[in-house]
């Protein structure tokens, strides 16, 4: 029973983590339907950039976070102004190849930058809670908590603030949130300034139990296509529930099943679950 | 003239100049660096097949090319089958795990086939580097045998080498010439330009789709072999999503949906990569944004706005040619009135 709690727990810290990943991808796929490959490396920036503010000018953690995720939304703006708003008349391939460009070259940025190595984050919450015979790092929990507060946050705002409204309005018809006066130029700005904050927050907060590396992002980026195809491309709730199936996954395979194959698990899944609907779980009709 | 260079002639120079390639290169470096990169032309090849003629983004291709490489390297260093048998094994093996993956995948339409690809892929190196026993993981395959000969025919120097790779590139070349200029080539434009309309034309999809498919990953396949008896030494590294990405500018900065374009970028790139030696590592850091740029500006690529500019010249003339006809129509009317 507390091997299996300790699965649980596992299952939530992935879950959230991931979830906060695709959350970011889903809403750029909503606003602009370009499945936005960079999407890894904004994770990737993220967790250096708050790396360095901890280590190069010893800021505190959570400032660090701040920090991080100001400056990849940044990027992430300004990559839509600079390289998906001129294609934003091309549909299919373009983007996409233009999305691999901007990850390839801010993944040897970061190489030339920051160097090949493997580094580790310190963190401030090293202690460990233990809780009706589960033993949980407290950076666990952070993570839990720290996840799952942004969610909340992030779908108060896209329902409750009139600049969240826009997105959801840009995401259901373009045509319409124009028509009703809505910039699509600054909206879309807006949406990947957000998606690059929630990558680089889910980055600063896995970070400290993982390492930090110019790689990092690619297992977390595929994992969140899988979760927002599970879940329905564009939609926000799918992109919390398919990173939770994913998470718990995950958890439960590493330990049931084998620990070298628990990165496989998760494409096994999409692959079986779209040889039997190609549509994706939760959606009907829209491929 | 431009019209004969553009015909069969422009790909008759190309053949002489790759014959003659080896008499021009000082030394082995060059032989090596220009094989590496007709090997990898020829994946370059089959990648365009489904996604410039077929309009189907595969982000698995580098991992199809693996399949085969690695088909290669364990049949004949773990099991001894012969070199040429193993060759022709590779090409089974991979079209035959691409089938029932193209069957899945192929349903799917757009984004979501590209990011089911690019998920394949990731399965592909998962594998590779995980089943030990197989693949012997990290370590690598090494000691893959050269290419035997052929009857008096030997490949053990990077000359017959360079020759052996050059003939499998312009069969490959000759090949897809064929196929796209056939009925099944303009099938698989037709469903590039708009799959509903080519459905409603008669199309068969999915078997189109397929056959697209298994076509461009059996040059994959094949690529790989080669690559295997090459280097013969393997890592899994060869599925890594950079090789993908990197077929993927070849066929960008040549031109997508062109047979010469995807040759020409994927025998470019490479030499330049070759004088930025000291850049090789961080080679994105200026290819990532040329691809950027070459996608919103040059989106045809040299190759594809190349042909554009002939077709804009080719009508501009015919409409020159047609307006002196009425004019001289027009001139004789009025002097037959008189």
């Amino acid at each position: 029973m507390d091997i299996f709690l300790q699965q649980v727990l596992n299952g939530l810290t992935l879950g959230g983590i991931y979830s906060l990943v695709a959350l970011g991808l889903t809403l750029v796929y909503g606003i602009l339907h370009v499945p936005n490959f960079a999407h890894g490396a904004f994770y990737m920036v993220g967790a250096f950039v708050a790396l360095k503010l901890m280590t190069g000018w010893e800021v505190n953690y959570w400032i660090a976070m701040i920090g991080a995720a100001g400056v990849v939304a940044v990027i992430g703006a300004l990559s839509e102004r600079l390289v998906f708003h001129p294609l934003r008349h091309h549909s299919g391939l373009h983007p996409m190849i233009a999305a691999i460009g901007l990850l390839l070259f801010l993944e040897a940025g970061a190489l030339a930058l920051w160097g090949a190595d493997f580094l580790r984050m310190p963190t401030p919450f090293s202690g460990i809670v233990e809780i009706a015979g589960v033993t949980a790092p407290v950076q666990r929990l952070m993570i839990i908590a720290g996840a799952f507060t942004l969610m909340a946050v992030l779908q108060l705002f896209l329902t409750r603030t009139v600049a969240g409204s826009t997105i959801v309005a840009m995401a259901q018809n373009r045509d319409g949130a124009s028509l009703v006066g809505i910039d699509a130029n600054r909206v879309a700005m807006l949406t990947f300034g957000i998606s690059g904050a929630l990558a680089a927050v889910a980055a600063t907060l896995y970070a400290p139990i993982n390492l930090v590396y110019p790689a990092m992002g690619h297992l977390v980026i595929t994992k969140a296509f899988v979760i927002i195809i599970l879940g329905g491309m564009g939609s926000v709730p799918g992109a919390i529930a398919g990173g939770l199936i994913i998470g718990f996954a995950e958890s439960f395979g590493a330990y049931y099943i084998s620990t070298d194959y628990k990165d496989i698990i998760s494409f096994v899944l999409l692959v079986v679950i779209l040889s039997l609907r190609p549509q994706g779980l939760f959606t009907n009709g829209a491929r | 003239m431009m019209k004969l260079l553009e015909g069969k002639l422009g790909w008759g120079l190309l053949l002489v100049a790759g014959l003659l390639f080896p008499f021009m290169a000082g030394n082995d470096y060059h032989l090596t660096v220009m094989s590496t990169a007709y090997i990898f032309a020829i994946a370059t090849l089959g990648l365009n097949l489904i996604t410039g003629y077929a309009g189907q983004f595969n982000l698995a291709h580098a991992g199809f090319m693996a399949v085969g490489a690695y088909t290669l390297g364990i049949l004949t260093v773990d099991y001894e089958v012969s070199f040429w048998l193993a060759f022709v094994l590779a090409g089974v093996v991979t079209v035959l795990i691409s089938l029932p993956l193209g069957w899945v995948s192929l349903r799917m339409r757009g984004h979501y086939f590209s990011i089911f690809t690019l998920c394949v892929g990731i399965i592909i190196y998962l594998v590779i580097e995980k089943w030990e026993s197989l693949t012997h993981g990290t370590v690598g395959i090494m000691g893959i045998p050269a290419p035997t000969a052929i009857g008096p025919i030997t490949f053990d120097t990077p000359v017959s080498l360079y020759y052996l790779v050059f003939f499998f590139l312009v069969l490959g070349v000759w090949l897809m010439r064929r196929v796209v200029d056939s009925l099944m080539g303009r099938t698989f434009m037709a469903i590039r330009n708009g799959d509903d309309l080519a459905e409603a034309l008669g199309v068969n999809l999915m078997r189109n789709k397929l056959m697209a498919f298994s076509l461009s990953v059996l040059y994959a396949g094949l690529a790989g072999a080669l690559y295997a008896g090459f280097v013969r030494f393997l890592g899994p590294d060869l599925a890594g999503a950079e090789h993908a990405f990197d077929m993927t500018m070849y066929m960008i900065i040549g031109g997508l949906g062109t047979v010469l374009g995807p040759l020409l970028g994927a025998l470019m790139v490479p030499w330049l990569t070759q004088y930025l030696q000291a850049l090789q590592e961080f080679r994105f850091l200026i290819f990532g944004p040329v691809l950027i740029f070459l996608v919103i500006f040059v989106p045809n690529g040299i190759v594809g706005t190349w042909v554009a500019r002939r077709a804009r010249q080719a009508s501009d003339a015919a409409l020159k040619e047609a307006k002196q006809a009425k004019e001289h129509t027009k001139q004789s009317d009025a002097a037959q009135k008189e």
